[in-house]
């Protein structure tokens, strides 16, 4: 028998009210993201217009006062940062949250959870000063100057690891303790049972544990600006300096006029479908009931 | 310093000019607008904080923005007056008038393990196009060097590169970097690296013990007060830009922004107040 609504048979004013007010924090929620990707889009059309979209991927390079608009190679700077810091931070993160949840003592998966829910709130620019006074000199102690994709790799694979580990710790949290212990009596050893029994049926939150550290990978901007040496070019190896979309936009909105400043929306336009693009493959990756 | 889009200043001014219609005559609220140059900005809102204590019907905002913004600004006429971290070029000054209130020197950079003392002007060249790629030539020990430079559009970048007569896409940058804190950060972490900032900046940062050196131009040294006798050979002026001289509470705040009180405050920020 189902709960709602057995016991009044009159909704309260108080139900009403508490109705009409969440539908209303949905509406706003829903409206807000309308809003701002209406924004970006108004924002990026005079540049559409007076360059045209073709340009933005065919120009050679990035010299918005001199007429050329190239973002390709912020582009790639972008995807090859985010894919670089997901490969060590994916399984890095959900490596860790399957320790804390299966192999570490209780007080210690507790001290775990602790230290890395702290480690997602650290603000990001905390962890570019970080990467800028340690990592960028260690990289650039091997290879000159530094300031590299490789640096801007290690230093969001860092950022993003928290991400992952907390709700990939969530989601095996989430699996019935009835499917482990029954995986337990068949005599599977205990990895055997993570890897058949608790990773599978796990796999909606894990995939949404990595989506939104890669979310959260591609829209960093302050670390990654601090260093990765934006110097805009096609990344011909880890230790160049490269300029992602994010880094475009923080480096050049506040100077930026007319067409410049419209080109710079352009690169906003074109973050906005990338991770629209990766929620739809979430989506469709994750088949129906996905509201892990 | 945040920087808020045109329309949503004028919507959060809006309600205040409204307000201020109400109010008949007498005690008009005086309102004064800038915005402009980040390197002036700092001084500005500080000097109109002063201003506001010794005028209590005046308003002076404060928005950042660069040289560009704050010059077109003011002569399209949104603003009383610009913020510029530069001279005016032959077609600005067809428009507009500019009013020195301070002098910044710019100078070039590097870790303070470089055994590199002075770089001639044609070595600062050669680095900087990418046509020298080692300390060794140029007098220091057998390491790359790592050309810091700035982002398009900044007053500092057009500065360096007009006084050593480079164009910006001939620049073979190993890093880029925004403001001056960011610079010398870059520079302080990396032993080969040079890239230029501020004089006041450089010098601050030196005192405070960060690891750079900034180096003599032409035998100058890179000091406030060498900037403040118009010795040192690269410098700029710092603006307020308007359509002719201004008139009302804005002439009054550009007064007391040449005035002793405010040489104080600019001297605090170690930019060289001009007329000095």
């Amino acid at each position: 028998m189902p709960s709602s609504g057995a016991t009044a048979t009159r909704p309260r004013a108080s139900e009403i009210a508490l109705h009409g007010v969440t539908r209303l924090a949905a509406a706003a929620a829903g409206a807000l993201l309308v809003v701002v990707v209406a924004f970006v889009v108004w924002g990026a059309v005079p540049a559409l217009r007076a360059v045209g979209a073709a340009r933005f991927f065919t120009d050679a390079s990035w010299h918005p006062r001199s007429g050329a608009y190239g973002l390709a190679p912020m582009l790639a700077a972008s995807a090859l940062v985010t894919l670089g810091a997901m490969a060590v931070a994916g399984p890095l993160g959900i490596l860790s949250a399957v320790f804390a949840r299966y192999y570490a003592p209780r007080p210690v998966a507790a001290a775990f959870r602790r230290v890395v829910a702290m480690l997602a709130g650290v603000p990001s620019v905390i962890y570019g000063l970080w990467g800028l006074v340690v990592i960028v000199p260690w990289i650039g102690w091997l290879e000159p100057p530094g300031t590299s994709l490789l640096a801007g790799v290690v230093v969001l694979s860092v950022m993003v690891v928290p991400t992952v580990a907390l709700i990939a710790d969530g989601s095996l949290g989430a699996v019935p303790r009835e499917l482990i212990r029954a995986a337990a009596a068949t005599g599977m050893t205990r990895w055997h049972a993570v890897r058949a029994v608790a990773l599978p049926s796990a796999g909606q939150g894990l995939a949404t544990a990595l989506i939104l550290g890669t979310g959260r990978a591609l829209g960093e901007t302050m670390a990654v600006l601090m260093v990765c040496g934006n110097v805009v070019q096609m990344p011909a190896g880890a230790f160049e300096p490269v300029r992602t979309l994010t880094a475009n936009m923080a480096l050049e909105m506040a100077y930026a006029m007319d067409t410049h400043r419209a080109a710079l929306f352009v690169s906003g336009l074109l973050l906005v479908l990338l991770v629209g693009g990766m929620v739809a493959i979430a989506e469709a990756v994750g088949g129906r009931g996905a509201d892990a | 310093m945040t920087i808020a889009p045109r329309w949503l200043h004028t919507l959060l001014v809006a309600p205040i000019f409204l307000a201020g219609c109400g109010n008949t005559g007498e005690a008009e609220r005086a309102r004064i607008e800038l915005t402009g140059s980040s390197t002036v900005a700092p001084v500005a809102a500080e000097l109109a904080e002063a201003f506001e204590a010794k005028h209590p019907e005046a308003r002076v905002t404060v928005q950042a923005g660069g040289s560009a913004r704050g010059i077109m600004d003011a002569r399209r006429g949104l603003v009383d007056l610009g913020m510029a971290s530069r001279g005016l070029t032959a077609a600005e000054r067809k428009e507009l008038t500019a009013f020195t209130i301070a002098r910044d020197g710019i100078a070039v950079i590097v870790h303070e393990d470089n055994a590199v003392d002075a770089l001639a002007h044609d070595a600062v060249r050669r680095i900087f196009a990418g046509r020298v790629e080692r300390w060794s030539a140029v007098g220091g020990a057998d390491a790359p060097i790592t050309v810091v430079n700035k982002a398009e559009g900044r007053g500092t970048h057009e500065v360096f590169l007009r006084h050593f007569a480079l164009e910006s896409p001939a620049i073979e940058a190993d890093v880029v970097i925004g403001d001056n804190q960011q610079a010398i950060k870059t520079v302080a972490g990396n032993p080969g690296a040079v890239g230029y900032v501020s004089v006041g900046a450089a010098a601050a940062a030196a005192e405070r013990g960060v690891a750079i050196r900034p180096l003599s131009a032409h035998g100058v040294a890179p000091t406030v007060e060498r900037v403040a006798a118009g010795a040192f050979p690269i410098s700029r002026p710092l603006n307020l830009v308007a359509q002719g001289p201004p008139e009302g509470p804005a002439a009054r705040f550009l007064d007391f922004a040449r005035s002793e009180r405010a040489h104080a405050i600019i001297r605090s920020h170690r930019y060289a107040p001009a007329g000095e």
